[in-house]
């Protein structure tokens, strides 16, 4: 087993082992965690591996959120295995239709489309009837697992809803592996890296960019739905530019175009934010300020520290 | 005469009031090689996009192959066998040389899209990789990053990309530009031996190179043709020496 390997497999046996040994406040606070790393990886596919700087990540993230809001019926359960993949589908289309008009828009132009159609979804759900208000929508009851009679855990339960949404960081995680190997991640990777020249070469750039936004919100509306499943409660704000905003901050923490960086990304930002907020209530400054500072200190974010580490002792090069 | 692969007709290309190519009309056949000499300006590279399709024609036809493609997208083009390199070494610098040429072929192979196979794994577009790479003399640098390669293998990775999409068609900006002489006496050798197997368009200063490898060469001033025909007869018209190449400059 290489280095890494050995690494990863321990974290991932520390993070099983957390919720039997840490109290449910930080359980909960570790699961809010991971929902934000499987929404920050979302968002790394297109910002790290396509070139496609968004700034309206969180849109389809509300609208994952949303959809379980919406489906879940007043007085009784919604069921897990219809309403996710609802959630995933609703994001993915809604990503889909958006894309397929702001892939075309390059640089700068992009960021501000892709801000401004996520400031029509927060109106959208803030203004109008059917998004019901300012005041958003309460899950009044937690959705239920059940597979016929089979309930093969418990939706009401911090420890199974933590391990449920773990499953869905690592299945995430695999499933970007995997995509990003692929002959479609590849291209996408020429794309990020020189898109002229995937075009001259014979690539169908806009399709590959449109594949990408599209994927990329859906797996932020998997992580929308799952926040509004630990919080049974959404609103507007989970739409806002703050939220699309905190999003690039944690990729960019962590490393943009590393899957790892993403993950490390999400949690030293949630850290950062607890610390601080504990300290004083000017917190959010404290926060500006050690993210411009780190940005600053390590440019390829936090991902790049085990590199620079080992250059720094052995003087190995960049080139892994 | 055989029929061309690549004709054009009356091809114009205006920015504003210039024209950078006026009723351009030129004809590329398989297994022959055409030059395009002309000083800076003239429109040789305008010409050279007009054909990739990455400027879109002000007027004129592009036929190939007998259909008409004037109006049809870069990626298109490229994926019917019109393939081109570059003036400037247009590469992936953060990818390995392989990666580089994998990616290209990958462009021709429909399996091209496939989302969860690994990429490394589809044996013919590796192939295809790794042949475009052996012709072009880079194959034991296959594993490096692009960007640590010297210029003059990068342009010869420039060319290597362009041969692994597998193309009928090469258009070719200065492959030998900033080449030391070994080098450019090796690229100047796979120019000739891919020649009975492609239609080239080349552009290219080395007058060497071009009166060594022409079929035919094309006179570019100004946007227009001020003549076509074999080397022998570029090399005697009066007209190309008092507007071009000045007394005494062709070999």
């Amino acid at each position: 087993m290489t280095r890494g390997g050995i690494a990863l497999s321990g974290a991932l046996l520390l993070t099983c082992l957390f919720p039997f040994v840490a109290a449910t406040f930080y359980t909960e606070l570790a699961t809010k965690v991971m929902i934000l790393a499987i929404f920050a990886l979302s968002l790394d596919l297109l910002v790290g591996y396509t070139g496609l700087v968004s700034f309206g990540h969180a849109a389809y993230f509300g609208v994952g959120a949303y959809a379980l809001g919406l489906l879940a019926p007043k007085y009784e359960a919604a069921n897990l295995w219809l309403t996710l993949p609802a959630a995933v589908l609703f994001a993915g289309l809604a990503a889909l239709a958006v894309g397929a008009l702001v892939v075309r828009v390059k640089g700068i132009y992009f960021i501000m489309v892709t801000l401004a159609f996520a400031q029509m979804f927060y109106f959208v759900f803030h203004d109008t009837k059917f998004g019901r208000g300012s005041d958003g929508i309460s899950i009044n009851v937690k959705p239920v697992a059940a597979i016929g009679s089979l309930v093969p855990f418990d939706l009401g339960n911090s420890t199974h809803v933590y391990f449920l949404i773990l499953a869905a960081l690592v299945g995430v995680f695999v499933f970007l592996r995997l995509l990003l190997r692929s002959p479609f991640g590849r291209a996408l990777q020429g794309i990020c890296s020189n898109e002229q020249r995937m075009r001259s070469l014979g690539f169908p750039v806009y399709r590959y960019k449109l594949a990408s936004f599209a994927i990329a919100g859906a797996l932020a509306g998997l992580a929308g739905y799952l926040s509004a499943l630990q919080f049974g409660f959404v609103n507007p704000e989970l739409l806002s530019w703050h939220q699309s905003g905190n999003v690039l901050l944690m990729l960019i923490l962590g490393g943009l175009g590393t899957l790892y960086g993403a993950v490390v990304g999400a949690f030293a930002f949630v850290a950062m934010e607890e610390i601080f907020s504990s300290l004083t209530t000017h917190w959010q400054l404290l926060l500006g300020a050690t993210i411009i500072a780190l940005v600053l200190a390590l440019p390829g974010g936090l991902a790049s520290v085990k590199n620079r580490f080992r250059r720094t002792l052995v003087g190995e090069t960049d080139v892994d | 005469m055989t029929e061309p692969i690549l004709a054009t007709q009356g091809l114009s290309r205006r920015f504003g009031g210039l024209t950078a190519a006026a009723s351009v009309a030129i004809e590329l056949h398989r297994g022959r090689l055409h030059a395009l000499l002309g000083p800076n300006g003239a429109g040789k590279t305008t010409l050279l996009n007009l054909l990739s399709g990455e400027l879109r024609a002000s007027a004129g036809t592009i036929r190939y192959k007998g259909r008409d493609i004037t109006h049809l997208s870069p990626d298109r083009r490229a994926r019917i066998g019109i393939g081109r390199s570059y003036q400037k070494t247009n590469i992936f610098p953060a990818f390995s040389a392989f990666e580089n040429t994998r990616l290209a072929a990958q462009a021709r192979f429909p399996r091209a899209a496939h989302l969860f196979s690994d990429a490394l794994a589809y044996a013919p577009v590796c192939d295809a990789a790794r042949r475009a790479l052996e012709s072009t003399g880079l194959l034991e640098s296959a594993g490096r990053i692009a960007a640590t390669l010297g210029h003059g293998e990068q342009r010869q990775l420039e060319l290597a990309m362009v041969l692994a999409t597998a193309p009928e068609i090469l258009l070719l900006d200065e492959p030998l530009a900033g080449m030391g002489a070994e080098e450019a006496g090796r690229m100047v050798g796979l120019l000739r031996a891919l020649a009975p197997e492609h239609a080239i368009l080349l552009v290219e200063h080395d007058m060497d190179a071009v009166f060594a490898l022409a079929d035919t060469i094309t006179v570019m001033v100004n946007g227009q043709v001020l003549e076509s025909g074999p080397p022998a007869q570029i090399r005697a018209s009066a007209a190309v020496r008092e507007a071009y190449l000045g007394d005494g400059a062709l070999p």
